[in-house]
């Protein structure tokens, strides 16, 4: 399969076991001149555990994402993605990770998904990005994921303008799925989309997760969201992690007053 | 201000050593598009201002041009080139392949066999192959940087998705050496398995891009293709109506308004020495007054 010499990784470390973390973060920070993005962040996230980042718009959530998907330069500390710092990796290394075992779901579809391709087109880059090139194959592919996220296989030729927006976040999960990746972070992958496309996507992304085993860090303002995917919490302000701990246990006993003003402002239909 | 106020083939000496440093470089490094300092020259970009500034760079007094156009050498473009370098170096031209040192070309590569020690400079309107699909300069240098190649790919998935085939017919991706991807310029893809193993120097030039990029004799160059959709080079399905040739790249001519119309040649020289040695076709004038 794979058409280059860059190969991943250089030399295999053992597989994560459920004793040992497949993202070990230490201390990490992002500052902006004087302003904190983020600071101080430690958390260790285990193969098939979905990690949710909670907290207000200017938090830090994006910003720490970022960083751990390799978007943004961090300013301190370390992230360790199967023993080995990240920060450290080179470039072609590190890109090379984020399209085949990383992969990064974007709020907006429009920012993950290339508009002027047809949605096989989405779904078989990341294939032929790590040698595929056989077409045959590749649209075969193409055509199980997108049933997979509920679309039509008969619209495998049409550009994803021609879709809802639920319909792109579909698509844009297949295409970032397709290579089976072990890690995936998502950016609000519900925002703007309406409560009942948005229970299906939920459902789907909850289907696929655990059939996947993947490991998920998952940045949302939505509590609701966060209750239905994530194993475990961490709560941000002002760039800190304020509180962490398990889903249940952090929405339904809130210990930091801002996790208290947080669960308590959620509108009870 | 008369001819003889110009430096031989009208650029100065320090420009020259320029364009050749990164000729010199483009070869070391082959399929690399190498930046340079393009200059202004007398015609407009789109003319052929890359070819031409690097036909200056190579020229010397003792050199023989040849310059086509698609393949003809009495069309306007070639025609504009030659004499420039008639006027401002005073270098024997000649319509011949065999006979050229240098050959300036565009779109297209000539029918017959190139041999060591002629260089053929090819004027490339765009030499980003991958622009179309990733609009940023800095992401398209870092991809080719560390060879991320896939969305070239992408490209001809959706062609086949679209077309059923791979419908691009010219300008047709091809990677140099297993290492860096390459717009071949807008030659049609019938040519492109000339690009490989090719005895001449193959230099490319695009002056408002400013890059330059070259191909040294012999070189192993690859269509990207899939495995259940190989590349096939492609020409019009018949045989040249004025010299019969049957192999070569043929331009269709439009002949009077009730669909009538011939195809021919499209290397003029090519076609010229096949009828000058007696071979004719289907509408040969003999044949059809």
């Amino acid at each position: 399969m794979m058409g280059s010499h860059m190969t991943f990784p250089a030399e295999t470390p053992p597989l994560a076991t459920p004793e040992t973390p497949l993202l070990r973060v230490e201390g990490l920070g992002k500052f902006y001149g004087a302003r904190i993005g983020c600071a101080d962040v430690c958390f260790d996230l285990f193969p098939g555990e979905v990690l949710g980042i909670v907290g207000e718009s200017g938090s830090g959530k994006s910003t720490l994402l970022s960083c751990l998907a390799g978007f943004l330069e961090a300013d301190a500390g370390r992230v360790l993605y199967r023993g080995r710092d990240i920060r450290a990796m080179a470039e072609p290394e590190r890109r090379m990770l984020s399209r085949t075992e990383w992969a990064f779901v974007h709020q907006n579809p429009r920012d993950g998904l290339r508009m002027g391709v047809s949605a096989g087109g989405n779904v078989g880059e990341r294939l032929m990005a790590v040698g595929a090139r056989n077409y045959g194959s590749i649209r075969d592919t193409a055509t199980d994921w997108l049933g997979r996220v509920e679309i039509a296989p008969e619209r495998i030729d049409d550009r994803p303008r021609q879709f809802s927006g639920g319909m792109q976040q579909r698509l844009q999960i297949a295409r970032n799925l397709v290579t089976g990746p072990r890690l995936v972070f998502m950016d609000e992958p519900t925002g703007g989309l309406d409560v009942s496309v948005q229970a299906r996507l939920l459902d789907l992304l909850r289907g696929l997760v655990r059939d996947m085993g993947l490991s998920v860090i998952i940045v949302t303002h939505d509590l609701a969201v966060a209750r239905l995917l994530a194993d475990r919490l961490m709560v941000m302000k002002d760039g800190h992690v304020i509180e962490q701990g398990l889903t249940d246990q952090v929405l339904d006993d809130p210990q930091a007053a801002y996790t208290q003003l947080l669960v308590s402002s959620v509108l009870q239909v | 201000m008369s001819e003889a106020a110009y430096n031989f083939a009208y650029l100065d000496e320090a420009t020259k050593r320029m364009i050749r440093r990164a000729l010199l470089k483009g070869l070391a490094i082959p399929g690399y598009q190498v930046p340079f300092a393009s200059r202004e020259m007398p015609m407009p970009y789109g003319w052929g201002t890359g070819g031409v500034q690097v036909t200056a760079a190579c020229l010397t007094p003792e050199d023989c041009l040849k310059v086509i156009d698609q393949g003809a050498d009495d069309t306007t473009n070639a025609v504009s080139i030659r004499k420039f370098f008639e006027r401002t170096a005073g270098v024997a031209t000649t319509e011949h392949t065999a006979e050229a040192s240098v050959i300036q070309t565009r779109h297209r590569i000539p029918e017959q066999a190139l041999t060591e020690g002629q260089i053929l400079v090819y004027q490339v309107p765009i030499p980003e192959p991958l622009r179309f699909l990733e609009p940023r300069e800095s992401e398209t240098r870092r991809m080719h940087a560390l060879e991320e190649y896939g969305l070239m790919h992408v490209k001809l998935y959706e062609d086949i998705a679209r077309h059923g085939a791979i419908a691009t017919s010219y300008a047709y991706p091809v990677k140099v050496e297993g290492r860096y991807v390459m717009d071949p310029s807008p030659i049609p893809k019938f040519d492109n398995p000339k690009l490989g193993g090719n005895a001449a120097i193959q230099l490319f030039g695009a002056g408002r891009e400013q890059r330059i990029y070259a191909l040294p004799p012999y070189t192993q160059v690859v269509s990207l293709d899939f495995e259940d959709h190989p590349f096939e080079p492609s020409k019009a399905d018949h045989d040249c109506d004025l010299c019969g040739a049957a192999q070569s790249y043929l331009d269709e001519v439009i002949t009077d308004d009730r669909g009538g119309r011939m195809f021919i040649c499209s290397d003029t020289d090519f076609c010229a020495s096949r009828r000058a040695d007696g071979l004719r076709g289907r509408l040969s004038p003999e044949e059809a007054a």
